[in-house]
């Protein structure tokens, strides 16, 4: 049976245009509202990801850092993370929910626990940023038995050897890192260059799903717009944090912004 | 005990294929981003530590431009006092620039120059480490930029003040708890994103494998002074002999032992217990905090039970960390040493000790290894040996310890 984030690339392919994932963090700026947030951008968002926040991040550019310590600061624990993607996936059980953060969290909550709690919440993938290959591989093993996606990262220091190997232990979604950069970074390489180190990945293996991530905005969306998928996450808790500002309401906001996106690759 | 220290086998390379000591502490848990930087770094040092040339470069620069050897002395006054065992110091903080972050800062720098790298980055704590760092990218013609939290630039005046003289930049860091924990992480963020230009130094014997294995080779050099110094005193090395070193991320603690592995000297590692009547401390070996991930490697440390990093508390901003090096996990886990902890009382009051009976005046890092010192040696022998690392100099502790003791004394 085909995975559901197998599934969304699927349908993304169909319409011949690229996936939107968004990355909001779990509990930013409260519990609630991170729940309608992730019911308003699912209407137009292909896939999810969901940051569970972790103090120490040591990859996290200063807009996802600011959400993460918004959401601990509410109190957020990983139980109200899976609570979250719970009660989502009850409304919206065909739209993949991607869960990323640092090992440690599932460290001491123990990975056969995590991978539980995962599986009764419906979790579709793992994104974690501090388990590199081939230090990742018995748990990613461990998670495609359970059915869930462990999404393997790759950056432009990766040699082309490594992104062989990577690539074949990989599942269904992988992640290229657009830049030298922590999330958030401006873009500081051409998007043309981008798509030039993309297309040399995927001609490694055309049939994986590669998307690109960080630096990526509303102003440089539709200039790699030919990848199979784009991630913008700092964009929108930025988004976020300037609303709270503002004394807007971020859930309104965060709706039309994720609009824009989309409106962008179609 | 599922695992022992291999004889005749350096502390830095006991760990596994997976760069795990004991199989539990270390690793590499780092983005994808870095894996290239820090398996290349990790080729050039492997070729480093073996090349005669290199070697001779690095004693070249630790004789001439650091000082070695810093001395031993016999603190006469205070062997007199405790009524107990000998007690010595071994004065690394008669090192070029007043501590032994000298060793790991210049072998840093010789290996950025190595990997054709002109910009280097460091974090600091007590501001010793960003103090050597600038120092030796000064000497080295390095352009360097020092991470410090915010709240460490408030309280280590005079080494931000010398960081600014040897004309580093200093980026003040203004998440969590502003402190050595957060300059780690935001230096670390940096590196990601300029790794292709920039050579990262670790301040400590933390961080992933390459970073702790580079400064425990640098301070070695403290140990390799200390056991000749050691056999001019007695003739040989003594039978028993107490090494004592304050840990807060360990990298003087590694160096004060390392050559005395084998041999059946007792290692005592003090951590920083904080202040007296307060729950937060910097001690995770001492109070059996659990292993979790911190800055790139597996360690004890202080942490909530979700796993988020827990706050830290003491008057010593260079303990003040809340993980430990996985080579001191290692040497606790297989009784190899032993750690215990004083409060900032107790730091203090030893300081206060020492500087008024000696010629020496430890900064209040080193001043909790003092600390243990005072506390065990009435109940030894003039057989004891006691030898305590003074790895700081207290002039940059001298407006907190003004304000604790009204008086500073030096």
């Amino acid at each position: 049976m085909k995975s559901k984030i197998a599934l969304a690339f699927d349908k993304c392919r169909k319409a011949k245009r690229a996936a939107l994932i968004t990355y909001t963090v779990a509990g930013d700026n409260n519990k609630n509202n991170s729940l309608k947030i992730l019911n308003i951008i699912s209407k137009h968002a292909d896939i999810l990801e969901l940051g569970f926040p972790h103090n120490t991040p040591i990859a996290d550019g200063g807009q996802i850092q600011e959400s993460s310590h918004r959401a601990l600061k509410n109190g957020i624990k990983l139980k109200d993370v899976f609570q979250i993607v719970k009660k989502f996936k009850k409304n919206n059980p065909a739209k993949p929910i991607i869960l990323m953060g640092y090992y440690n969290l599932i460290y001491q909550e123990g990975e056969n626990k995590f991978l539980k709690s995962c599986n009764i919440s419906g979790v579709d993938g793992l994104i974690i940023v501090d388990l590199p290959y081939p230090e990742n591989k018995k748990f990613a093993e461990k998670c495609k038995k359970k059915s869930i996606n462990f999404i393997q990262l790759l950056s432009p220091t990766t040699s082309k050897k490594r992104m062989k190997k990577i690539i074949k232990d990989s599942h269904d979604m992988i992640y290229y890192i657009s830049m030298l950069s922590t999330t958030g970074g401006k873009l500081k390489v051409s998007p043309k260059k981008i798509l030039q180190n993309y297309n040399f990945i995927k001609r490694i293996n055309p049939k994986k799903n590669l998307v690109i991530g960080f630096g990526i905005t509303d102003k440089t969306i539709s200039s790699l717009k030919s990848a199979n998928g784009l991630v913008v996450g700092s964009m929108l808790c930025k988004t976020i944090t300037n609303s709270l500002k503002m004394g807007q309401n971020p859930v309104i906001k965060l709706g039309k912004v994720v609009y824009n996106l989309k409106r962008k690759l179609i | 005990m599922s695992f022992k220290i291999k004889k005749r086998t350096q502390l830095i390379d006991q760990h596994d294929k997976n760069f795990m000591y004991g199989g539990k502490f270390g690793g590499n848990f780092i983005p994808e981003t870095l894996k290239k930087p820090i398996d290349d770094l990790t080729k050039l040092f492997t070729k480093l530590r073996n090349d005669k040339l290199f070697l001779r470069e690095r004693d070249h620069y630790f004789v001439n431009y650091i000082g070695a050897p810093t001395p031993l002395i016999k603190l006469e006054n205070l062997t007199d006092y405790l009524a107990g065992a000998q007690v010595y110091a071994k004065v690394v903080s008669e090192a070029n620039g007043g501590a032994h972050k000298i060793y790991n800062a210049t072998v840093h720098c010789l290996i950025a120059k190595k990997a054709g790298k002109k910009f280097i980055v460091g974090d600091t704590g007590a501001g010793y480490a960003g103090k050597m760092l600038s120092m030796a990218a000064k000497k080295f013609g390095l352009k360097c930029k020092i991470f410090m939290g915010a709240k460490d630039i408030k309280r280590q005046r005079p080494n931000v003040e010398a960081i600014k003289k040897n004309g580093a930049e200093i980026v003040p860091v203004t998440t969590g708890s502003q402190t050595l924990v957060d300059a780690v992480s935001e230096c670390m963020r940096y590196w990601v994103s300029n790794c292709d230009t920039t050579h990262m130094c670790v301040g400590s014997t933390v961080g992933p494998n390459i970073f702790i294995k580079i400064c425990a080779w640098s301070t070695a050099q403290i140990s390799r002074e200390l056991m000749q110094q050691l056999k001019e005193e007695f003739g040989k090395i003594p039978k028993k002999l107490k090494l004592i070193n304050c840990v807060g991320g360990g990298s003087s603690a590694a160096g004060f032992w390392n050559e005395f592995m084998d041999t059946n000297a007792e290692f005592i590692g003090v951590e920083a217990g904080g202040p007296k009547n307060s729950k937060l401390h910097a001690a995770p070996l001492t109070n059996g905090s659990k292993i979790g991930i911190l800055h790139g490697a597996a360690q004890y440390v202080i942490q909530d039970k979700e796993g988020q990093i827990g706050s830290t508390e003491s008057i010593s901003a260079g303990l003040d960390y809340p993980g430990i090096s996985p080579l001191h996990c290692f040497l606790k886990d297989t009784k190899r040493a032993r750690y215990t902890s004083a409060s900032d009382e107790e730091a203090l009051e030893a300081y206060r000790l020492v500087s008024n009976l000696e010629n020496i005046s430890p900064s209040l890092e080193p001043s909790h290894a003092f600390a243990e010192a005072i506390k065990i040696a009435p109940k030894l022998k003039s057989s004891d040996v006691i030898v305590v690392n003074s790895c700081g100099d207290s002039i940059k502790d001298k407006d907190i310890i003004k304000q604790r003791l009204g008086t500073y004394i030096r």
